[in-house]
């Protein structure tokens, strides 16, 4: 029962993180048509900003400017980077942004060194919330929860409740058609890009002291990322939340979960001690979300929820 | 990459003397990055410190020692590319540890090099990977370890257990591969045999160095209701498991190899006090003569993020100089054959004997757990108040120590 | 009515078109590399060159997806790593006698080919059914599966340890023992040159040019009757086959293959490789791993940030120069023999120069930082000259290059634009 309990609260923790990285990738990828490989490069970027802003200052400073500070990042790389490369096709757009990745990351490694950073959790947060069965659940996690949701709402609100909204969801859509009833489309793909940027830096920011700050974030998160935006269907914000929320629940189940296949297939007669047999279900937890990736792929390309096809 | 700067630093004294004198080569080829970097950083910093001392005291036979370090990520495979380019920069004595995975391929590199090129034999100084195998049944003339391996910290640890009274579930957790596998099997093995009434309620293996969050195993560990945990895990591995352990808030002791590992102790804090152990071949806090303490302030000036913690990297410098000396020659035969059987005192108060027969040192071990610095803890680590302390009863003599070997070496003429 | 009729064969290259263009070239990269042991190469050279050979075939299997194809896998080191994995188990059963011990080492690689080819059709059946974006993102689903797979099969990929081997067993075929380092150029030569000279093949047969019109406009290869999923899958099934290979390669060169060969890093490496030396070029990958591996084992001596300079240079690369090095050599070639010599190679120099400028600009700016941010009291000094952080001379070294370097390439390619105008 434990397990149950604690798997499912971390899950949906580790969910609403993947969608906070995954909504700003929805919606590029949706809008743009770029697969932003450099996404989980501005994921690692906000924790770093934030390393160094609490080292000058306090956290919560950190919590405001380190997400707008990735996000003007972001709207420079748009327009000085990609809008160079869209000319070149799809494909030189993807490999624009993976040898953006690649150089964000060597720049912070020069910056701050290759190994990790001591980015710490404030001390305001650092207590223990409530205590299950034993275990005490960190208020700090509770804070990222908290956070994570109120992003979403304000998504939510930009997109559905604001004329800029109303002019992004058709820019999604229709960017042709937006450019002719006079509205600036760069501008407005610049706009989202700089705020999917931000979104990933703000996850970065909350992030980073839960799990490790250190330069092998990026390459640690983007593939997840890309299985939650591929797998939750393109062009479609709610479909990107049910999978980070389906992939992080999953994930953190699995661990808990110490079955192995001689146990589960026992009818098989596969022996305990045998490579197969000995496999457990923790052991597969790493695997699981690429799995999910390739079976979507291959049986439902369009995604859980999306309207087009990748 | 701290290689190029530590080694600045270290030859700041010598520049122009040790460089350009350097006769000795010998090559570091550990983790200088990634999640393992600092581990692989505090030894190369220590062998740094060594050699720069032999060198201002003459040398070795009056020649000067050279330490170059190559980061090897901790990839099997890299470290063979680092081995070759380490052997073509002149490098005769390597030094490596942290990974067993990595001292296996390189076992095996080295022999199959000194076959292959007769006259240009290099000498592997293993100074951390603990797997028994590389002085049992994988050893080798060419290898040599500093460090005690899982069989003999396993039986210091058992018997530590065997007195505990109140210790009736054990849960084990470790990295997956060939080392943390080893200290599971010996782990059980052990248990059954001294305390046959104790459980083992979990047996965990984690994939070794990719787990950033191990809150699922704390809370796996809880509800097991296990009494104490084994690990043998290290590096980053070590420091986010107490991390975890401490945002948990539970108190359930842990019996490490490393816990030692930089970051573990900071991470418990309050919570490391009697309750986290670890057994190594010598603690800052133990008694000494002042050029020892003067040594351990002195690594902790130069090195400010680490502490001293890699004695068997001192033990292994001396241990060449002496080999050297009794040989006659810095030449790696000459060197590791003088080696065999040889014995040094060691700083605090102990003797290291290179044990010929499967070419393991053979050393005090000592169970220590954590303390506020005051009168009997003088030296804090990891930059905070707390210290490593040792436990009644738990010096374990160089002779208790000793493990049978099956090891059948081949030796050269 | 006169006869005005051709045939195909008076349309088609003429033979001394088709030896200057076909058979010239590989011919010369044999005479190349059948010469270099005459020079008598250090270790550290052989070392060098077996990686470039390695990387050569690999960026040249991994072209036939890109380049000629159309395809871009961002998980094409899986049958890299399945074939040399194969190979390394055949090279421990060899060791162990039996059958096996009549197989030569010399011919790993074929079986990695075997390996690579039958592993590329398996994954391709499902995952060339699309192109462009979606094979993208399943070659990167495939390749993080099987990577994280890889450590729980531990007999078949050796988990952290990997398997090791040794290659001085079974018959030793052409003289050699397979133990030093120049019975392995041998071995590498061999391969090298007869990959090449296959994968070059392959591009003249109808295959690889149904490929690349596959690549160009599938509609209408459906149009002329083919099915153009089938042709992507035979193709990545080659691709892969080739792949494989260079993973034997790899596997008799090192002796030890480990889980971190089949992930998405090799793959990375192995796109740069390939985009830098131009995919629209047969020769461009060859460029590219030769560069690559040369940067990545001699670069690292010379300074820390050398990853940070190939980030750099792929992203120029994309953004400025998307026909690669190949593209930059074959232009220049093509413009020297073109209509204005003179004016060309004199706006080409002109382009060099400012290129330069910015790129002397770069590596001061880039080397200073490093430097300042490690915090040791290091200073840039090469070649005597003295670049402390503080000095505000060194800021100037750096932006006036940087500033004039780009001027002057704003102001060609400007009158470049006006010209062709």
């Amino acid at each position: 029962m434990e397990t149950i309990v604690f798997a499912l609260l971390n899950g949906v923790i580790y969910g609403l993180l993947l969608f906070m990285l995954s909504s700003g990738l929805t919606l590029i990828f949706s809008m743009m048509g770029v697969l932003n490989f450099a996404h989980a490069s501005f994921y690692m970027l906000g924790a770093y900003f934030a390393y160094t802003i609490m080292g000058a200052t306090s956290f919560w400073l950190a919590l405001f400017i380190a997400p707008i500070l990735v996000g003007l990042v972001g709207a420079v790389v748009e327009r000085y980077g990609l809008r160079k490369v869209h000319a070149n096709g799809h494909v030189a757009e993807l490999l624009f942004t993976f040898g953006l990745a690649y150089l964000i990351e060597e720049v912070v490694k020069i910056v701050y060194g290759k190994t990790a950073v001591d980015y710490k959790i404030p001390d305001l947060l650092n207590f223990p919330a409530f205590t299950i069965y034993g275990a005490s659940f960190p208020a700090y996690r509770m804070f990222m929860l908290f956070i994570a949701i109120g992003m979403l709402i304000g998504l939510w609100f930009l997109l559905k409740k604001t004329r800029a909204g109303l002019i992004i969801q058709a820019a999604l859509t229709h960017p042709h058609m937006v450019g002719h009833l006079g509205h600036n489309v760069p501008l407005i793909f610049m706009t989202v890009f700089g705020i999917g940027c931000a979104m990933a830096g703000l996850a970065g920011v909350i992030a980073g002291n839960i799990f490790v700050t250190d330069p092998a974030m990026a390459v640690q998160m983007g593939p997840i990322v890309f299985v939650v935006v591929v797998v939750g269907g393109i062009g479609s914000l709610e479909g990107a939340f049910l999978a980070s929320l389906l992939i992080g629940l999953i994930q953190n189940f699995a661990v808990g979960i110490n079955a192995s296949f001689a146990e589960i297939f026992w009818f098989t007669g596969l022996s305990p001690t045998s490579e197969i047999g000995d496999i457990t279900i923790s052991s597969l937890a790493p695997v699981m979300p690429f799995l999910i990736l390739v079976l979507i792929l291959i049986f439902r390309p369009r995604g859980l929820m999306g309207e087009q096809e990748l | 990459m701290s290689i190029k700067k530590a080694a600045l630093a270290a030859a700041v004294s010598f520049v122009a003397v040790t460089a350009a004198q350097a006769d000795i080569k010998m090559a570091f080829i550990d983790p200088l990055s990634g999640p393992f970097g600092p581990s692989g950083e505090a030894a190369y910093t220590s062998f740094l410190l060594e050699a720069e001392k032999i060198n201002a005291a003459g040398g070795v036979n009056g020649e000067m020692i050279e330490v170059t370090g190559y980061d090897n990520k901790i990839n099997p495979k890299e470290s063979l590319v680092q081995l070759q380019k380490a052997i073509d920069d002149g490098a005769r004595y390597i030094f490596q540890g942290n990974g067993s995975s990595v001292a296996a391929a390189l076992i095996d590199a080295v022999n199959k090099h000194n076959a292959r090129n007769p006259g240009e034999e290099v000498i592997f100084f293993n100074y951390a990977a603990v797997t028994p195998a590389f002085t049992n049944e994988d050893c080798s003339f060419w290898h040599f370890r500093f460090d005690a391996h899982v069989d003999m910290k396993m039986a210091a640890i058992t018997d530590y257990i065997k007195g505990q009274e109140d210790i009736k579930k054990v849960y084990l957790i470790g990295q997956d591969y060939v080392f943390g596998q080893a200290v599971a099997a010996a782990a059980e093995g052990m248990l059954k045999e001294k305390r046959p009434d104790i459980e083992i309620v979990g047996n965990e293996l984690h994939p070794l160095g990719k787990v950033k969050d191990f809150t699922p195993y704390i809370q796996k560990i809880i509800s097991s209701g296990a009494d104490a945990v084994i690990t043998g895990n290290w590096g980053a591995d070590m420091q986010l498991l107490m991390k975890a352990a401490a945002e948990s808030g539970s108190d359930i002791p842990y019996l490490t190899f490393y816990g030692g590992s930089k970051g573990a102790v900071a991470a418990l804090a309050d919570g490391a006090i009697d309750r986290l152990y670890q057994v190594t071949e010598a603690i800052t806090n133990l008694p000494a003569g002042d050029e020892q303490n003067a040594l351990v302030e002195e690594y902790k000036e130069r090195f400010p993020d680490y502490d001293y913690y890699y004695h068997r990297a001192w033990n292994a410098m001396r241990m060449f100089k002496a080999a050297a000396e009794k040989a006659g020659s810095v030449d790696p035969i000459p060197v590791a054959k003088a080696l065999e059987g040889l014995t040094i005192d060691e700083a605090y108060g102990g003797q290291v004997t290179m044990r010929a027969e499967d070419h393991q040192a053979q050393q005090n071990l000592y169970i220590s757990t954590v303390a506020k610095v005051g009168d009997d803890v003088k030296y804090g680590v990891d930059n905070v108040d707390y210290g490593w302390k040792l436990v009644e009863g738990g010096k374990i003599d160089a002779a208790a120590a000793e493990q049978p070997t099956t090891c059948e070496m081949e030796r050269p003429e | 009515m006169s006869d005005t009729t051709q045939t195909y064969a008076d349309i088609g290259p003429s033979s001394g078109a088709k030896f200057r263009q076909r058979f010239l070239p590989i011919a010369i990269f044999a005479a190349i590399i059948l010469a270099i042991p005459m020079l008598d190469p250090s270790r550290t050279m052989l070392a060098l060159m077996h990686q470039m050979a390695i990387y050569i075939v690999f960026a040249l299997a991994y072209n036939m997806l890109l380049g000629k194809g159309g395809m871009l896998s961002f998980g094409h080191a899986v049958y890299f790593g399945l074939g040399g994995y194969f190979c390394m188990h055949a090279m421990n059963w060899i060791e162990e006698g039996g059958i096996w011990g009549a197989y030569p080492t010399f011919f790993l690689p074929l079986l990695g080919f075997l390996a690579g080819g039958v592993a590329a059709a398996v994954i391709g059946s499902f995952s060339t059914r699309r192109a462009g974006t979606t094979f993208a993102m399943i070659s990167l689903g495939v390749a993080e599966l099987i990577f994280a797979g890889a450590f729980m099969f531990d007999s078949l990929f050796g988990g952290e340890q990997g398997i090791s081997g040794d290659r001085m067993n079974g018959p030793e075929v052409f003289g050699l023992t397979m133990g030093p380092q120049q019975d392995i150029y041998w071995f590498m030569a061999f391969w090298t040159i007869l990959s090449v000279i296959a994968m070059y093949a392959f591009t003249r047969t109808p295959l690889g040019r149904l490929s690349e019109a596959t690549r160009d406009n599938p509609q209408r290869v459906e149009f002329i009757g083919y099915n153009p999923t089938r042709v992507r899958w035979l193709v990545f099934t080659a691709s892969g086959a080739f792949a494989g290979l260079a993973g034997g390669m790899s596997a008799v060169n090192y002796e030890i293959f480990t889980p971190e060969a089949l992930s998405l890093i090799p793959s990375g490496f192995v796109l740069i490789m390939a985009y830098v030396g131009g995919i629209t070029y047969f020769a461009g990958p060859i460029m590219g791993a030769i560069l690559l591996t040369y940067m990545s084992s001699m670069l690292s001596d010379f300074t820390e940030a050398w990853l940070l300079y190939l980030g750099l240079m792929f992203v120029v690369i994309v953004m400025y120069a998307p026909r690669g090095i190949a593209g930059i050599v074959f232009g220049f070639w093509d413009g020297i023999r073109g209509s204005n010599p003179g004016a060309y190679l004199t706006n080409w120099l002109i382009r060099l120069f400012g290129s330069l400028l910015m790129l002397l600009g770069l590596i001061i700016l880039v080397e200073v930082s490093v430097r300042w941010s490690n915090g040791w009291g290091e200073v840039f000094e090469p070649f005597g000259m003295h670049f402390p952080h503080e000095s505000i001379l060194t800021w100037i070294a750096i932006f006036v290059p940087l500033g004039a370097g780009a001027a002057i390439l704003r102001h060609v390619t400007r009158e470049k634009e006006e010209m062709a105008a």
